[in-house]
């Protein structure tokens, strides 16, 4: 293994060694790929909103009306993150059957999953997960609905802003609406490997 | 010769292909156009950042790759390094024996595709699926992209719904929301019976040593939730010197690709899972893969390392539009393939020596690349450098030039040639020197003008 990689920095060195004048990093501010006004919004949850729907998402100020949505769509049984349910849980009904362990072996029986976002975009409309803070990543991705809880305070105002945010967590996913193709003649199918429903809720 | 070799490739391709391919490469191209000049009053400016960013980090990959080695090992990750694309399957079959498994699922890279990795595996007794949808129809039907980023673009709902009623995907449906919903019920079983979750890497930052993957599906999500093990392929000239170049190459890649602000899951992968998480890898490595990279990199055609594999060229291309991604023979198709095929080729670059050639030099690649890469350039050295080493494959169709050159290296006999050449209007076809004769073949000869710029400079002298 060491000499694989000896052979290749050697090729490397030989290959970049007549170069003189080795090109620079360029200077350059941290927003310059940011949509223009995209920081300037007064109301991130409400600019968060307007993107996440252009991406096909769907957003909740509240919890009751979240529920509302569910009971409308007859999504009456999923899991919960057992933290959040904590806090929430006295919103959902006794018609909810919701389960606080994600048992592997029953993926499909799952309709939603609720886990905690550890932050939201407002420019792209995306909801942060983060290893630290999502129960289970099985949870977030496999059931046809999944549920985002967020706090209105960790909404950032743009990609660079959250990029600069990333931290020391192992694993940071951004979910921008559904999961989706466009593989098969270009047509968009959504809910292809992940959730079919994206939604944030506000709590 | 009637074509470029290139179009005798695309003749071999069903009409139908081929139409499926102008469509889709079309569409593609507009998307994109709506998204990045729409959003940004100036994306030119950003495209010559974004490739000067890439440009100083190829020409410093001697500071860079020891700089990320360091910080993955520091992460937790395991570090290997792979010279050719044997050397690479040999290492993730060493992983799989080392960790007793079996059974890898894949999301979709260009790397595993460039080094053969399915057959090397299941030669080995291995098993490897591809669940991207596009690969895993590539993968039944036994065919290979024909797109760096929509990989069945040549097959239409048809030929896929026939494909999966073979292969006992359900009966004959050609709705594209059944057939994506089969393959989510088929695949999502898989994703939790393997041993292995294998990804590429879209970005990796040296200052982190972070990688970045890009899905709209969600499947490399799913390998990297179901599996206890990841081991991600890279291309050693995947690396962004800092996190902050991460945002300005996230925007740009997206928009150049589909159109699409940001993709569906854009994932930010620094080790094994945390301690707290049940789900997803406990252990986790990188190869770091050559391949061919370090004689790119030496040669005059570095540029086109700093790709990112958005497929806005191919898009953008007429003759890839008119031949299809199949007619360059290669993993990467398209100008930036007729640049990267023939280079990555090695001892096999004279077999690839005609691709360069398969271009107008129209310039729309340059014009699209998100890192700026001046292909029509490369183009052109590619071809010298075909000529130069006597390729067939890069001579075919052009006519000996030796006279031409007599001519424009000697004023006297440039003059007198272009006196004489009026005579060339009334010589029979059949009677012309060779090299004019290779041109008419193809395409009428103009009437010869010869002098006339000559003479209105002249007289523009004098007046002026």
């Amino acid at each position: 293994m060491s000499e694989s990689r000896e052979a290749i920095f050697s090729r490397i060195r030989g290959a970049l060694q007549p170069l003189h004048d080795r090109a620079p990093y360029p200077e350059y501010p941290d927003n310059v790929a940011t949509l223009a006004g995209a920081g300037a919004a007064a109301d991130l949850w409400t600019a968060f909103k307007v993107r996440t729907q252009l991406v096909n998402g769907l957003a909740f100020d509240n919890v009751a009306a979240l529920v509302d949505w569910l009971r409308e769509k007859k999504h009456l049984r999923g899991y919960c993150d057992p933290a959040l349910w904590a806090e929430i849980g006295g919103s959902f009904g006794d018609d909810f059957h919701v389960e606080r362990v994600f048992d592997r072996s029953q993926i499909d029986t799952y309709q939603f999953g609720i886990t905690h976002a550890a932050g939201a975009l407002a420019e792209t409309g995306s909801v942060i997960l983060k290893d630290a803070t999502t129960a289970s990543r099985l949870a977030a991705l496999a059931p046809w609905v999944h549920i985002a809880v967020l706090k209105r305070e960790q909404i950032f105002p743009d990609v660079a802003a959250a990029v600069r945010s990333l931290g020391s967590d192992p694993n940071v996913i951004w979910c921008t609406g559904p999961s989706k193709t466009a593989d098969v003649e270009g047509i968009l199918i959504q809910g292809v490997h992940g959730p079919g429903v994206q939604i944030t809720v506000l709590a | 010769m009637k074509y470029q070799q290139i179009d005798q490739y695309a003749a071999k391709i069903s009409q139908e292909k081929r139409a499926a391919v102008y469509d889709g490469s079309k569409s593609g191209y507009d998307s994109r156009l709506k998204a990045l000049f729409t959003q940004y009053q100036n994306p030119d400016d950003l495209r010559r950042l974004a490739g000067r960013i890439k440009q100083h980090t190829i020409e410093n990959l001697d500071t860079y790759l020891p700089q990320v080695e360091a910080r993955m090992q520091a992460n937790g990750v395991k570090v290997h390094w792979a010279t050719d694309g044997e050397a690479a399957c040999r290492e993730v079959l060493a992983i799989m024996q080392a960790r007793q498994a079996r059974k890898i699922v894949k999301a979709k890279t260009m790397v595993s595709e460039e080094i053969e990795l399915t057959p090397f595996l299941e030669k080995n007794g291995m098993e490897c699926l591809e669940t991207d949808l596009g690969e895993f129809i590539v993968q039944i039907g036994h065919d290979h992209p024909s797109h760096i980023v929509k990989p069945i673009i040549h097959k239409n709902r048809r030929e896929i719904a026939t494909l999966f009623e073979k292969n006992g995907l359900g009966d004959y449906n050609d709705e594209p929301e059944v057939i994506t919903r089969r393959a989510r019920q088929y695949l999502r079983q898989k994703y939790l019976e393997a041993d292995i979750g294998l990804t590429g890497a879209n970005f990796v930052s040296a200052e982190s040593g972070r990688i970045v993957l890009v899905t709209n599906e969600g499947n490399s999500r799913f390998c990297l939730a179901a599996t206890k093990v990841h081991i991600a392929l890279i291309g050693i000239e995947k690396i962004l010197p800092r996190d902050r170049d991460l945002a300005v190459f996230l925007n740009l890649l997206a928009r150049s690709g589909t159109g699409q602000q940001l993709t569906v899951y854009t994932e930010f992968i620094q080790g094994p899972r945390s301690a707290a998480q049940p789900d997803g890898p406990e252990e986790m490595h990188v190869i770091f893969v050559d391949n061919g990279r370090t004689d790119v990199l030496a040669s005059d055609c570095r540029e086109i390392l700093r790709c990112i594999r958005c497929g806005a060229c191919l898009n953008v291309c007429p003759v890839y539009r008119q031949a299809s991604g199949h007619a360059y023979r290669s993993v990467y198709p398209g100008p930036v393939g007729a640049v990267l095929s023939p280079l990555l080729a090695g001892k096999k670059f004279p077999e690839l020596a005609d691709l360069p050639k398969a271009s107008s030099l129209c310039g729309a690649c340059n014009e699209v690349c998100p890192v700026n890469i001046p292909i029509p350039d490369l183009l052109l050295r590619l071809r010298d450098r075909g000529k130069q080493e006597g390729s067939e494959a890069a001579a075919a169709g052009m006519p000996p030039m030796g006279g031409y050159a007599i001519l424009a290296s000697q004023p006297a006999a440039w003059k007198t040639a272009l006196a004489l050449g009026g005579i060339a209007n009334h010589v029979p076809t059949p009677l012309l020197p060779q090299a004019a004769k290779t041109w008419v073949e193809t395409r009428g000869l103009p009437p010869w003008r010869g002098g006339k710029f000559r003479a209105w400079m002249k007289n523009h002298r004098k007046t002026s």
